[in-house]
């Protein structure tokens, strides 16, 4: 048996906004390399907080304490550069907000803008072409590439967003419930990408729908009032939840 | 990418946080150096007299300097005119400006209206130095001399596209339930606005106005070509009278009266700055 | 009272402001109208001549023309690279903190200084520093107008661009942070352009400010009708040589003047529509 380093560790992770209440309490977890995660748990349980300390946006916000350990690779995050940690960790929003000032082009090749690479034309050309293909978006926006970005629905705006996440080659992706702004269709159509997708990158998502989480991930979190009360495989955790609070959230008996 | 490159990056980041904190702080330089100048130039100046005795002449000032005596008497002309034009001025504007804004938060979607709230906006962005040439050919004319009417008139017009603004802000964003109830127990649209709308909107209107007042109260292009200005402290209002501003205006183109500026200036900033901040202050209070 | 008389009375206070604009066009193009027939209204825009020798009265307004729109840009220039950083603190940087209150409360200050006032301070403060850099020999001038018309404007300028740079979604910027930019690179990239058409507005709004500003430049800048040569040298403005002469004129004089005051009012009233028109735009999107 080989020991491999897991891709992403939480290594008693806590996250506080106040001295008094901590919002996320000594998580520890491993992440699989290449499978999606979901988060689960009812709101306000922390789990978009535990989600937001991985790429370091708590860094943006005054008070907001990250205390333990984030592993990226072995490298523990908390010690590094948030620009260099969020280049490597890619974040897809609740809500799809492309720039609004940026065509369909430039928005997948906005992370090189920001970061101030220089690609050349034909560099370019590649990446938005292998970025928009690898969300399904090519065919239907590859003649339309210069037009802004917010002119597309929903779901297209949302695939542009993690198609600009893709363009960084992250090794984590999280996702902080991508779909709840979008409709059914453009929610499976997202799905079906997201499995598609763990083939490239390691996945963690944090979802309200227990069925979404069941469809597409392989391994499960269930968190309650800031704890990591379970954590396992998907259809373990649905099929018998170890945890009475897992249960009871499972079936329905809790927000 | 190389570590030297986000060092870099890290680098201009942290460089463009100092420099916009420096430039804006830099820009509370001249508030200070003039609060500073005008503070320090003037502060010995104010008297009881300076308050109470009207502009010396120029020949008493020169007098009085080649006697190496202080120069005598104050500014009580220029604060009576001021007091008297700025009265007429709010007593006219004040309820036009509030009719007016009233008229445009109740038919916001009116094309005559749209109109009106167009031109509220030319009028506001007018330059107070034009203001003052229609009020010349409008009033001072016709009345064949300079009067304080003419100079209160310049004010008012002003004034009322600031109150109309106020009034009409404030009433907007009242809640539509607030009126709603008041129609639903009976009253008309008149009672409503009256005993309802405008009591509910009465701080925002009330700082409305004091802003209008610190706006105007300076203002000296208009005046010097309506109420020219006058020596003598006087209360008839078809006759040329002084404002503190005219005066400040006077002493810095008489050589013998520069003594008095400072003193005259330090009155006019404190005065505009304490209404100001007033304003601001009841506008935070009443908005909670 | 009932609701017809109510809404009668309402709509006569609202005509008060047309007719107050009415007024002010039909006085200044009636009282302007000698001005323009004598001299013919493209001879008297394009004219640099101002003589008032009896007989041999000659008035163009092109000096003062210049020298507003040559005072107006100067102060633009100036006033960016601290109104900038002043909405940037207050609307980005230190978002809703006490420190960007307290500098909120510095420009509003500003803003209420009556520019008699800040004539003043540049006359006796601002001037011997310019004399002694040697800048220029008399110390008013253009320059020393529009350093001081800069000051005015920062408050405007700052103040509403602060306004569109706090409106930029928190999504935006948040998308872009997770893409690994850094403050400045999400300033540079998404606020700016997000908020660009905003930002932009307010200083067209800003220059209309500066456009009519009266005292505080016939105080600094030097009262010479001439077309000034360059940014150290005196000239006027519209608003000053009206100021400066209004009181003296009569007749044919006195017309020009007032022509002078429809140009600058017609050319204030253009860029405030512009700006206004702007503004509601950026609103919108």
């Amino acid at each position: 048996m080989e020991s491999v380093t897991p891709i992403l560790e939480f290594k008693k992770t806590c996250v506080s906004y106040t001295k008094q209440t901590m919002a996320v309490k000594y998580v520890s977890a491993a992440i699989e390399r290449n499978t999606i995660t979901a988060i689960m748990g009812p709101s306000g349980c922390g789990k978009s907080t535990l989600l937001r300390a991985v790429n370091l946006m708590h860094n943006l916000y005054q008070n907001i304490r990250v205390d333990g350990g984030i592993l990226l690779n072995g490298e523990n995050i908390l010690a590094m550069e948030p620009i260099d940690v969020r280049r490597r960790v890619g974040m897809v929003f609740q809500r799809p907000a492309p720039f609004p000032t940026m065509s369909i082009y430039d928005n997948v090749l906005s992370g090189f803008t920001l970061n101030g690479i220089k690609l050349s034309k034909a560099e370019k050309d590649v990446t938005v072409e292998r970025c928009l293909r690898s969300v399904t978006l090519w065919d239907e926006v590859k003649d339309v590439l210069n037009k802004k970005g917010t002119f597309l629905s929903g779901g297209q705006q949302q695939r542009l967003c993690i198609a600009r996440a893709l363009a960084m080659k992250p090794d984590v992706l999280l996702m902080d419930e991508p779909t709840s702004a979008l409709d059914p269709i453009a929610t499976k159509h997202i799905e079906e990408l997201l499995l598609e997708l763990q083939k490239e990158v390691t996945i963690l998502i944090v979802t309200h729908n227990m069925g979404q989480a069941r469809r597409i991930s392989s391994k499960s979190m269930f968190m309650y009032l800031g704890e990591l009360v379970e954590y396992g495989d998907t259809e373990a955790m649905f099929s018998k939840p170890s945890d009475e609070r897992t249960k009871a959230y499972l079936t329905g008996k809790m927000g | 990418m190389t570590t030297f490159k986000i060092k870099n990056r890290l680098a201009k980041d942290k460089l463009m946080l100092w420099s916009v904190c420096v430039l804006a702080a830099f820009t509370a330089v001249p508030l200070l150096a003039i609060l500073g100048e005008v503070l320090l130039r003037g502060y010995d100046q104010l008297s009881w007299s300076f308050f109470t005795e009207p502009t010396p002449t120029a020949y008493k000032a020169m007098k009085a300097i080649e006697a190496g005596e202080p120069i005598p008497g104050g500014i009580a002309n220029g604060i009576i005119g001021t007091m008297i034009m700025l009265g007429m001025a709010v007593i006219v504007a004040v309820p036009v400006g509030i009719l007016c804004g009233a008229f445009l938060a109740e038919n916001s979607k009116n094309r005559f209206a749209q109109v009106v709230s167009y031109l509220t906006d030319l009028l506001q962005g007018t330059p107070s130095v034009i203001i003052g040439i229609i009020t010349y050919i409008w009033i001072v004319v016709p009345m064949k001399g300079y009067s304080a009417i003419a100079g209160s008139v310049a004010l008012c017009i002003m004034m009322l596209p600031l109150i109309i603004r106020s009034t009409e802000e404030t009433l907007k964003i009242l809640p539509a339930s607030l009126k709603e109830a008041g129609l639903a127990l009976g009253g008309n649209k008149a009672r409503v606005m009256l005993k309802v709308q405008l009591p509910a909107a009465f701080g925002g209107i009330f700082t409305g106005v004091l802003l209008a007042i610190s706006r105007v109260i300076g203002e000296t292009a208009p005046l010097m070509f309506t109420a020219l200005g006058c020596s003598l402290i006087r209360f008839s209002i078809d006759k040329p009278i002084s404002a503190v501003p005219l005066l400040i205006w006077e002493f810095f183109n008489d050589p013998n009266l520069q003594e008095l500026i400072w003193g005259a200036s330090l009155f006019l900033l404190l005065f505009v700055l304490t209404l100001n901040l007033l304003s601001k202050y009841l506008a935070k209070k009443w908005n909670q | 009272m009932n609701d017809k008389i109510y809404r009668v009375i309402l709509f006569i206070a609202a005509l008060i402001v047309p007719t107050v604009c009415g007024g002010v066009i039909y006085a200044l193009v009636t009282d302007a109208y000698d001005a323009f027939e004598y001299f013919g209204f493209f001879k008297f825009l394009t004219s640099s001549e101002w003589s008032y020798t009896e007989g041999a009265e000659q008035y163009g307004a092109l000096p003062f023309i210049t020298g507003t729109l040559m005072t107006t840009l100067l102060a633009l220039v100036f006033c960016i690279p601290f109104s900038l950083p002043v909405a940037l603190f207050v609307g980005e940087y230190f978002k809703g903190t006490k420190i960007a209150a307290v500098l909120s409360t510095v420009t509003d200050l500003l803003a209420g200084i009556p520019s008699i006032i800040y004539g003043l301070w540049g006359f006796y403060t601002l001037r011997p520093i310019i004399m002694a850099l040697d800048i220029s020999e008399q110390g008013s001038g253009i320059l020393t107008a529009s350093l001081v018309l800069a000051i005015m404007i920062i408050p405007y300028a700052a103040s509403l661009s602060a306004e569109f740079i706090k409106m930029v979604p928190n999504d935006l910027k948040e998308g872009a942070y997770s893409l690994g930019a850094t403050r400045a690179e999400v300033i540079r990239k998404v606020v700016f352009p997000v908020a660009g058409s905003g930002i932009f507005s307010s200083y067209v709004l800003a220059i209309g400010r500066a456009l009519g500003e009266t005292m505080t430049v016939t105080m600094l800048i030097g009262n010479t009708n001439n077309i000034p040569d360059s940014i150290t040298s005196t000239g006027n403005s519209m608003a000053s040589i009206i100021a400066n002469q209004f009181g003296e004129a009569d007749g044919l004089r006195l017309s020009s003047l007032i022509a002078i005051g429809l140009i600058l009012f017609l050319i204030t009233a253009a860029i405030n529509m512009v700006g206004k028109i702007m503004i509601k735009r950026a609103r919108i999107s």
